[in-house]
């Protein structure tokens, strides 16, 4: 009985709950919206999937900071486990944004400042996930991930500028059919896409705890396994000195 | 002051006398840009009139590709005698030892511009050989110098080294990049000065920004 | 006992250095005086490689602390490096430049003024006097390892830490080694040094330092010791149980 409790008051069911509720905002609750048509849906995904791959990078800087400034361990499963799941949702957004952009804009892609500049950060987020993969395991392999990470980071603002810069001389082809026109939706807009910012912010921050436990348990197994030899160790030490004397 | 400035330049001389005699590294970027550019001039028909449009791009694009190759051989140099770690025994800060290889590198891939850009304007009929020119390319190279010089450093103890230093590289100097290609392209289209310069302030912003972290940075590097 | 004692030339305390899973050193402690001639033993991968790198600053121990002449190795790293000499395992020598161009480089790092005499003289004490233009790559394994003692003699270093010196050597290059173990002996200065040749060992120093299992098992002075006392320090190697790595 108390395990039925647990399951229904988990995080885990409250997060199936509301994202079963969101769909149910998106998909049927909301009416469609006028100029863009059904397409239009996909925002209510795609907005708070971007927000989330923000709160994913802003996490990894802050992590990967405080790992430099503190050396504690805690920091570092922090950056990566934010890493993963920011990576994920970079790429869900981009890949919904894409969607939108095929029948709104008539496009899949342009040079706009924004998509440009999550495309690089995803790439750089990428590249992290993939150096902390290669590099051999340790104190050091942290400590240089943690660098890429803040240099990604220092890199957003730059890549940003460059970016908006390079799309005012490049003004991008939006020919689509609703390209510029005002959404017919009022409030139920904005009630959607609060539901569903808040479902997705709660799903990340699920992912990023289990991914967070998952390393914590790894290390403490780690750690056990070299305690368990230094344990060995001393043991020997103490029954050699006794030998000897 | 003086003695920092005599050991980063005893660093870069070094490298310059190694290159003297292997000419491994600019031989590599050269070659390895001009055949980029080779490729693009069949890829794309080059004629006078798209030129100008992709010409500064497939410039700035290969010297990109050929120059994080060559920074890949500079680092592996030091690998070779484990001799980066005779740096590191030296008496000396390890930004000095930064500013050392990152000015070897600076060197090199001037070098190979001073061979590939000559003949990018020969083969897409360009007139790029103005100051202005000088000065864009003289920012790129300290920014990929400086990133790269950093990353090459990371990457020594990685397995497959030679892709992940691309990986790291490409997608951090991208915004140098757009500033290169753009003000070359101000530069091909003779344009004014105060259109090329809002490019060169964001190259010169990059460069700062990334030289004063590097340095600070680079201790954390090298240690194990 | 303060921890600017000057009267140590090294003092470790409670030294620790673990990769990934397995502890290398686990908790070294030992002190050396100036003028002494010391000695590592230890099998192989009892960590002296390890220790040695870590005196000379090319790798950070996870805790403990290290003194050498007074200086906290941690705090004041230039200056350390500035009194310690090392040979590790490799020669460590731009193999296409000339042994000459290798010592200019260095002795320019380490700022020492007159270089041109300073390299002759060290070369004298070495042997390479009639090598000094031929480029590293073309020198025998004897004369490359004889470069790397000149290289790491230019600055007068007053501690001297060698990572297996004699090996592969000759009796000739071995007998250039003895003269500046000698020199260091008479002249005040501090010598440690790693070994495979226990013989050699207790015929060179003063002082010998066994570890094992990542602990130092043994301090002595070489006057009261015989090869089998060392080997039978060795031998206590450890159990190895199913949880150890």
């Amino acid at each position: 009985m108390t395990k039925v409790i647990n399951l229904i008051v988990s995080p885990i069911a409250l997060s199936a709950v509301l994202m079963g509720t969101t769909l149910w905002l998106i998909l049927v609750w909301v009416p469609t919206e006028t100029n863009q048509g059904a397409v239009q849906r996909i925002l209510y995904l795609h907005v708070p999937i971007a927000w989330g791959a923000m709160m994913g990078i802003i996490v990894v800087s802050a992590g990967s900071f405080l790992y430099l400034w503190k050396k504690n361990e805690i920091w570092d499963r922090l950056a990566v486990a934010s890493a993963e799941v920011g990576v994920v949702f970079g790429g869900l957004a981009l890949l919904t944004g894409m969607i939108w952009a095929k029948p709104v804009w008539a496009v899949w892609w342009t040079g706009e400042a924004k998509l440009t500049t999550t495309l690089i950060l995803f790439f750089i987020y990428v590249a992290y996930l993939m150096f902390r993969a290669y590099f051999p395991p340790g104190t050091q392999r942290q400590r240089l991930a943690a660098i890429i990470a803040i240099i990604g980071a220092i890199d957003t603002p730059i890549i940003y500028f460059a970016a908006n810069l390079w799309s005012q001389a490049h003004p991008p082809l939006i020919t689509g059919p609703a390209a510029d026109s005002e959404s017919s939706l009022g409030t139920s807009l904005g009630v959607v896409l609060l539901a569903s910012t808040i479902s997705f912010t709660l799903l990340f921050i699920l992912l990023v705890k289990m991914r967070y436990e998952i390393r914590k348990s790894e290390d403490e197994i780690k750690h056990f396994k070299r305690n368990h030899q230094l344990d060995s160790a001393v043991l020997n030490n103490i029954s050699q000195a006794r030998g000897t004397s | 002051m003086r003695e920092s400035l005599a050991v980063i330049w005893a660093i870069g001389r070094k490298d310059l006398l190694l290159e003297t005699r292997n000419k491994d590294v600019i031989v590599a970027i050269s070659v390895f840009a001009l055949l980029v550019l080779m490729i693009f001039t069949f890829a794309i028909d080059i004629n006078q009139v798209n030129a100008k449009l992709t010409g500064p791009g497939i410039l700035w694009a290969s010297i990109a590709f050929a120059g994080v190759t060559g920074l890949n051989r500079a680092f592996a140099l030091e690998l070779e005698g484990n001799t980066l770690e005779a740096l590191m025994l030296a008496p000396i800060s390890r930004d000095l030892i930064y500013a050392g290889k990152m000015l070897g590198n600076f060197l090199f891939i001037t070098a190979a511009q001073i061979i590939v850009i000559p003949i990018f304007a020969v083969l897409f009929n360009l007139a790029v050989l103005r100051w202005e020119m000088l000065v864009v390319s003289l920012l790129t190279t300290i920014g990929f110098s400086a990133i790269g010089t950093l990353f090459a450093a990371m990457t020594i103890r990685v397995r497959a080294r030679e892709v992940m230093l691309p990986l790291l590289f490409l997608p951090v100097v991208t915004p140098l990049i757009m500033a290169a290609v753009e003000s070359t392209s101000h530069v091909v289209n003779d344009s004014s000065w105060p259109e090329i310069y809002q490019w060169i302030q964001l190259a010169i912003a990059f460069d700062i920004a990334f030289i004063v972290i590097s340095a600070f940075i680079f201790q954390q590097i090298l240690e194990d | 006992m303060t921890k600017r004692d000057p009267l140590f030339a090294i003092k470790v305390e409670d030294v620790v250095k673990s990769y990934a899973e397995v502890m290398v050193l686990r908790r070294i402690k030992f002190s050396l005086q100036p003028g002494e001639v010391a000695v590592i033993l230890g099998a192989n991968g009892a960590g002296k490689s390890t220790l040695l790198r870590i005196l000379a600053m090319l790798t950070q121990p996870d805790s403990g602390s290290i003194d050498i002449y007074g200086n906290d190795i941690a705090k004041n790293g230039p200056q350390v490096r500035a009194l310690t000499g090392s040979v590790l395992h490799s020669p460590m020598l731009y193999t296409d430049m000339s042994v000459r161009e290798n010592l200019t480089l260095f002795a320019e790092l380490y700022r020492l003024k007159n270089i041109d005499t300073l390299i002759e003289k060290n070369a004298c004490k070495v042997g390479i006097q009639s090598r000094l233009d031929h480029r590293v790559r073309t020198l025998s394994h004897g004369f490359q390892k004889r470069a790397a003692l000149a290289r790491a003699l230019m600055h007068k270093p007053q501690l001297l830490l060698l990572d297996e010196p004699e090996s592969g050597l000759d009796s000739r290059s071995v007998s250039y080694l003895e003269n500046v173990v000698e020199e260091y002996r008479s002249s005040g200065r501090t010598i440690l040094m790693t070994t495979h040749i226990i013989e050699h060992a207790l015929e060179i120093a003063d002082k010998a330092i066994v570890i094992t299992d990542g602990y130092v098992h043994l301090e002595s002075t070489t006057t009261c010791l015989n090869k089998s006392n060392i080997l039978s320090a060795y031998s206590h190697t450890l159990p190895k149980t199913s949880g150890d790595l």
